[in-house]
């Protein structure tokens, strides 16, 4: 366990965390970005560059500007009087914490099994690219397919009806 | 890698790597060890300190050569032909009081500017400035690059919102939009180079230009495909940037600054710089696709530097970035968002099918007749279908009555 | 923390930490957006878990845990677009994002 992993994992957490916690909705917003931008360096860290950079493009660039849009579309950007937390959240917590143990007595039970060091795998961005259009072809088309749809569908959804009152 | 493939004499290879070689004499002083950090940090050291000089000379530059588009001076007080007038504009914004509005949300209002500056200073890493002189030579560099690029976005709309003020939101939500919608077709006419070139590596894109036919280089934008491209790409570049013509999230007619209306003192600088470097950082891009980076443009011109041709072809798209400044009035935000959707992408995404003809019509006379016929014929059709039942009269002035 | 050996067993943990943290908050907040933000999060701690896998994995030259993160990317992609359409949506009808306001189908 280097100390890089250490930090970055802190710096994921604490982002995390402030999303969740924060009362102002567009801070949670901003604070899911730092936990976006902690994942992509943890996924550098694992010697995935691809995969970190796509994270920082489609995540910080595009979900995290989504989610923003969503907010100010739906006037979020002020604290709500009757508080930020659900009627419920005890049980939400209940649950969270069950699920996080269950989880973490998992791994640290099996955590011998798991394999140690191994060594650096080199692959390519062409590598990448070749699965993708090679074995991974019918994923890819489907997926490819899903984000039209959802395209379409995102659009519909949120467009204004006609007739509407306002 | 002083082996340079096409520079015959010594003298020429020299020089061409010259910086290259300075590096590794300083470095040779360190211990063996701490040589490969050591060099990376020069060269941060030397992007942080070229591009802002480089800034510094170009709104001088700009200042000027507006001045002579509009038949008036320009600075002309500060130095000889006021050359040092950018010495006298940065004394001034940091001595300047730093004004934070009262209702304003200090962390984030505070945060903006630096998170600009930092992720457009990043763009530059995997920019190959010369031969050989590429910071980091990533695998997936454009891909870098252009998640960097996605991540200014943010760090507008944090400058915007925290401002508490409805020109900054205003400006920044415009700003932000028009990054998002500009930024497919940006993507997208890189992803033909990709094809053709079949790498995201940027100095194996520059390799891939780097021949010549006779005395004239291989350069993607001397293709049908790579034009139309380079096309896309140069709006989507101006777009992307806000400049004039796309300068609406700084229109000072209608909302004050924009999104950096709040700021003063040395984050209005702040932001002022990431602007500009953020104009050079995609002119480099754009110049290693399509404008063969390095590369001489004539076979015999190869004696001079290869950083020369870089920053003198990086210099002239920013002359151009100013010539349109200077020449275009500012577009409508309706007229904005229909030319990104309904003209510009679907052209690129045609654009990308003319590319995989290019690639699998093989070499000959004929691919060069089809791509162009094709990519022609669809764009006076786009045209004419975009122009259908638009009436353009004469134009009407009203005033104030 | 505790003593792991493997670093895989650490970037589990981490991912375990973040897919409570996610859960936690799309079951406690009020706002749908901040409840899409939990969900958000709890995808990318399973991404975070399949890209260790890959990394750690006796072949990561087959590329399968690192194919799945990709995919996994672009289908979170599209759930954001549509999730955050549809909260628009109702937004316009309900005038309010607040989850617990919307009991219209309550019997």
């Amino acid at each position: 366990m280097s100390p890089v992993f250490y930090i970055l994992a802190a710096f994921t957490v604490a982002g995390g965390l402030a999303a969740v916690l924060l009362k102002n909705t567009v801070h949670c917003a901003l604070a899911l970005t730092v936990a976006f931008a902690g994942l992509a360096l943890l996924f550098l860290n694992l010697d995935a560059q691809f995969v970190g950079f796509a994270q920082i493009l489609i995540y910080i660039g595009a979900v995290a500007i989504l989610v923003v849009f969503a907010i100010l579309l739906t006037r979020g950007t002020e604290t709500p009087r009757e508080g930020v937390f659900s009627r419920s959240w005890l049980a939400g917590l209940v649950i969270a914490a069950c699920v996080f143990s269950a989880l973490g007595w998992a791994v640290l039970e099996s955590a011998r099994a798991l394999p140690h060091e191994t060594a650096v795998p080199s692959v390519t961005v062409h590598d990448i690219g070749a699965a993708l259009l090679g074995r991974y072809v019918l994923p890819l088309e489907i997926v490819a397919l899903l984000l039209t749809s959802a395209t379409i569908g995102a659009v519909i959804v949120a467009m204004h009806e006609k007739g509407s009152a306002h | 890698m002083l082996a340079a493939p096409v520079s015959t004499h010594a003298l020429p290879a020299i020089v061409d790597q010259v910086f290259i070689l300075f590096k590794d004499w300083l470095v040779s002083f360190l211990p063996t060890s701490w040589r490969p950090a050591a060099g990376v940090v020069l060269g941060v050291i030397a992007i942080v300190c070229v591009f802002p000089a480089l800034f510094a000379l170009t709104t001088v530059f700009e200042r000027k050569g507006l001045g002579r588009m509009q038949n008036r001076y320009g600075p002309n007080r500060v130095g000889p032909y006021g050359l040092f007038q950018p010495i006298a504009d940065g004394v001034k914004s940091l001595t300047k009081e730093d004004v934070v509005p009262l209702n304003a949300d200090v962390m984030v209002h505070f945060l903006a500017p630096l998170t600009l500056v930092v992720t457009v200073f990043m763009g530059f890493a995997v920019l190959p400035m010369g031969r050989n002189m590429a910071l980091v030579s990533l695998d997936a560099g454009l891909l870098f690059f252009f998640s960097m690029s996605a991540a200014t976005e943010l760090s507008v709309f944090m400058a915007g919102w925290s401002s508490r003020n409805k020109y900054s939101l205003l400006g920044a939500m415009r700003a932000v939009a028009q990054m998002i919608s500009y930024e497919v077709p940006l993507l997208l006419s890189s992803v033909a180079v990709v094809m053709i070139s079949g790498s995201l590596s940027l100095p194996k894109i520059v390799e891939a230009q780097s021949g010549y036919t006779g005395v004239f280089p291989h350069w993607y934008i001397f293709t049908p495909w790579g034009l139309a491209s380079f096309l896309v790409f140069a709006i989507a570049a101006t777009a992307e940037t806000n400049r004039s013509p796309f300068d609406l999230p700084e229109g000072e007619s209608e909302i004050v600054a924009g999104y950096h209306t709040e700021y003063s003192g040395f984050k209005f600088a702040l932001f002022f710089l990431a602007e500009y470097l953020a104009m050079f950082s995609i002119s480099g891009i754009g110049v290693t696709l399509f404008l063969g980076g390095w590369s001489a443009p004539l076979s015999f011109l190869n004696v001079v530097p290869s950083w020369f041709w870089f920053f003198s072809k990086v210099m002239l798209s920013i002359f151009v970035f100013i010539w349109m400044r200077g020449t275009l009035p500012r577009l409508r935000q309706d007229q904005l968002m229909n030319f990104a959707w309904k003209f510009v992408l679907p052209f690129t995404l045609l654009n990308l099918g003319v590319t995989a003809l290019w690639r699998f019509m093989g070499e000959g006379w004929a691919r060069w007749v089809v791509c162009s016929v094709i990519l022609v014929g669809v764009y006076v059709l786009m045209g004419r279908v975009g122009m259908f039942k638009k009436h353009f009269g004469p134009r009407s002035y009203r005033y104030a009555e | 923390m505790t003593p792991v050996a493997s670093p895989l067993a650490g970037y589990l943990l981490l991912a375990a930490l973040l897919f409570a943290i996610g859960l936690a908050g799309a079951l406690t907040r009020r706002n749908a957006i901040l409840v899409l933000i939990g969900i958000e999060l709890m995808l990318n701690a399973a991404n975070l878990n399949l890209v260790a896998f890959w990394r750690f994995s006796p072949h990561p030259e087959a590329l399968t845990g690192m194919m799945f993160a990709i995919f996994s990317i672009a289908v979170a992609a599209a759930e954001a677009a549509v999730g955050l359409g549809l909260v628009i949506s109702i937004y316009r009808h309900a005038q309010t994002t607040d989850l617990d306001q919307m009991n219209r189908m309550k019997g």
